[in-house]
């Protein structure tokens, strides 16, 4: 019986030198789908990578490919479907970036390797996937890190995969390369179904490119499961362990920790006109409380994360007396308000108020 | 236009090739017109004239035997440093020629009861169980030690433990006993007759042929061991293919010509730069060819410079390729950090 997955591991256990280091690995890809291993460094990712493309000895379970026995494979038949891109730096000398492309077809060529006229369409096509044609006769050691990763992609391209596996593909990337890079990993899955593991960095764009999501931490893998269920704030703070600082699942972004203390300044903003004040606050250390906002308003899980007081009102409803009443009370402490100019209309007339009201007090020290 | 280069390269290699032929058997004491030489080749005249006899007895085993052994040293320098990803790993850092004297300083002072004069053969066959010993123990270390670097180390120290034990039982040797390891120790050419000659050539030709078969996962081995498993090479017999390939060469040289220092790690970094590849199906027989026209140049020079004395084979080589490897170690440093 064929099973749904293309790609699985039951209850696999890995480790260096015959000692365990994570245990009861269990899962699942079907064709063409992108499995991301997230998790803080040294939790054993590029272990669980390194037993897959079997560069490791698995310490126990199984690994199945396309039905069959993952370490039962021939070393030539497992380089047809799986190809690689290591974290490793490599520097070959005096190699141009079309050989190097060109060294993914070896368990293609003959007992020489020598390149057919295939073989040479091949390397190009895989060049012009990548966008790097131009880099074709560009020596290997001469170009930057991100074209690098580039051709190395290239060469796994080259190997005509069914699988690809990357361990943090990303590192050393801007964050123009990154994007694209990942935006090239998803055309394949999706486009040639070459189903993808690898292990990312970026817990934010592991959530835009994944179908699935291992967590790794501690002796078993802490979650596996859809991006919706992981990318939860809590399960993402535990796994990082992130005690200051926050993590907001819903937009993908993290903030730093909020200044310690009582507020000293409050602001009135909303619709993102205040989100630049709450960032230029956290920089200068200066603890501050925000209102009102709205839970819908953009605005809302940045001052949430960053302000030591937020006086918020449900999303849709009108702001209560008691609302009012508290953010009356604070300015009434804290004797200073900044107003970050966002233009007060029908819905937020209660922001119109409080500046009003602080009017006498009212600070117009824009840049804090 | 990189095949046009390659061509170029080989070409030059070929005529330098053919020009240090002439030039050898021209040279000494005996001078031999360019005619005369033309003459004697290809009518294979082989009467009992004394130019024919310096031919074919003295000059033209020796230049042979030189560029057998010196292509067998460079192509076993151009492996190491293939398999250490290093760029002085050669035959002679690793222990190589410390392992063969070592080996045959005990054999000749064990032996030296035994025969009055060493017989070359029982000299070479000594000299090539100490090298392929020594080089075993740098293999045996190489399963345990991941980091290249300190496997080239450790071959330097074992290195100096072998000239340590030899220098010791040197001590308390007979001054007679080892006059023959003196001799094999000055590293030479020189003697070299058709026997000799054909035994070296019938262990190096072969493992040249091997070495043309091992070119694909070479060139696999340039990304490193990670990608190179990945394409499907077996590391581990790779790993002991290349090894014992490059011993077998190193140890046969160090047998014939005893230590020759330099050529292993200066021939593959002129090969490299010259084609500007690293593509083992072009360096393997470019480094073997260059180390022969290498060799055979050096090999005048040792025999013609001082002449009637004759210099050490290893003195020339080093004066000429250690400057060398110190122009390209800097060179790449430089072109590194711009």
């Amino acid at each position: 019986m064929k099973s749904e997955w293309y790609f699985s591991t039951d209850a696999l256990c890995v480790g260096y030198n015959g000692r365990a280091l994570i245990s009861e690995i269990t899962l699942g890809l079907r064709r063409g789908e992108i499995l991301t291993l997230i998790g803080p460094n040294g939790s054993g990712k590029s272990t669980i990578l390194k037993t897959i493309s079997r560069h490791l000895a698995k310490i126990a379970g199984t690994v199945v490919l396309d039905g069959r026995d993952l370490h039962a494979l021939s070393g030539r038949e497992l380089a047809t479907r799986m190809a690689v891109v290591l974290t490793e730096r490599v520097r070959p000398e005096l190699m141009s970036c079309g050989e190097l492309v060109a060294s993914g077809r070896y368990p293609y060529t003959n007992s020489f390797g020598r390149l057919t006229e295939r073989d040479r369409e091949i390397v190009r096509g895989a060049l012009r996937r990548v966008h790097a044609e131009e880099l074709y006769d560009r020596d290997f050691s001469e170009i930057s890190d991100g074209q690098r990763q580039r051709i190395l992609l290239a060469r796994a391209i080259a190997q005509e995969p069914e699988i690809i596996v990357l361990d943090e593909p990303t590192s050393f990337l801007d964050i123009k390369h990154k994007i694209e890079l990942l935006e090239i990993l998803r055309d394949m899955a999706k486009k040639q179904r070459i189903t993808v593991v690898m292990s990312l960095h970026e817990i934010d764009l592991a959530s835009k490119i994944s179908d699935k999501i291992v967590c790794v931490k501690g002796d078993r893998i802490a979650a596996y499961g859809t991006p919706d269920e992981i990318f939860t704030d809590e399960r993402i703070r535990a796994l990082y362990d992130i005690e200051h600082g926050a993590y907001n699942a819903a937009l993908g972004c993290v903030e730093l920790s909020r200044p310690a203390g009582e507020a000293e300044v409050f602001v009135i903003g909303g619709a993102g006109y205040g989100i630049p004040f709450c960032r230029a606050l956290q920089k200068a250390a200066v603890p501050f409380a925000a209102g009102i906002l709205w839970e819908n308003d953009v605005e809302f899980p940045v001052a949430s994360a960053l302000a030591a007081e937020v006086v918020s009102v449900p999303a849709f409803a009108p702001a209560g007396e008691e609302a009012v009443a508290r953010a009356k009370a604070i300015i009434g402490r804290v004797g200073r308000v900044i107003d970050c100019g966002c233009p007060v209309g029908e819905f937020n007339r209660v922001n119109g108020e409080l500046l009003r009201c602080a009017g006498a007090k009212r600070t117009t020290e824009a840049g804090v | 236009m990189n095949t046009m280069r390659c061509s170029m390269v080989f070409l030059a290699l070929a005529i330098l090739f053919c020009a240090a032929v002439v030039w050898n058997i021209r040279t000494g004491t005996v001078k031999i017109s360019f005619g005369e030489i033309v003459r004697i080749i290809f009518t294979a005249d082989k009467s009992d004239l004394p130019a024919n006899n310096i031919l074919w007895k003295i000059r033209l085993p020796r230049l042979l035997t030189a560029a057998v052994l010196g292509g067998a040293l460079s192509l076993s320098g151009f492996l190491l440093q293939t398999f250490f990803r290093n760029p002085i790993a050669g035959p002679f850092v690793l222990g190589i020629s410390s392992g063969a004297k070592m080996f045959l300083a005990i054999v000749t002072i064990a032996l030296a009861g035994v025969f009055p004069t060493m017989p070359l053969s029982v000299t070479v066959i000594a000299a090539f169980l100490g090298s392929m010993l020594s080089m075993l123990l740098v293999l045996a270390f190489s399963g345990k030690i991941r980091n290249m670097s300190m496997l080239l180390v450790i071959g330097i120290m074992i290195s100096y433990i072998c000239s340590a034990v030899t220098d010791f039982l040197i001590n308390f040797a007979k001054e007679a006993d080892i006059v023959n390891l003196t001799h094999w120790s000055m590293g030479s050419f020189s003697g070299a007759g058709w026997t000799n000659l054909k035994a070296a050539t019938l262990i190096v030709l072969p493992t040249l042929a091997a070495v043309f078969f091992l070119s694909k996962p070479i060139s696999a081995y340039a990304l490193g061991e990670g990608y190179a498993q990945s394409l499907g090479v077996n590391i581990r017999l790779f790993r002991v293919l290349l090894i014992a390939a490059s011993s077998i060469l190193s140890a046969c040289v160090t047998a014939f010509a005893g230590p020759i220092s330099f050529v292993g790690i200066a021939v593959p970094h002129i090969c490299r730069i010259l084609l500007r590849t690293q593509k083992p199906i072009l360096m393997i027989p470019a480094s073997f060819l260059c180390g022969a026209v290498f060799c055979m140049f050096c090999d005048l020079i040792a025999r013609t410079m001082f002449s009637p004395t004759e210099l050490s084979i290893g003195t020339v080589t080093s004066a000429v390729g250690a400057p060398i490897v110190i122009w390209l170690m800097i060179s790449r440093r430089i072109k590194r950090e711009e």
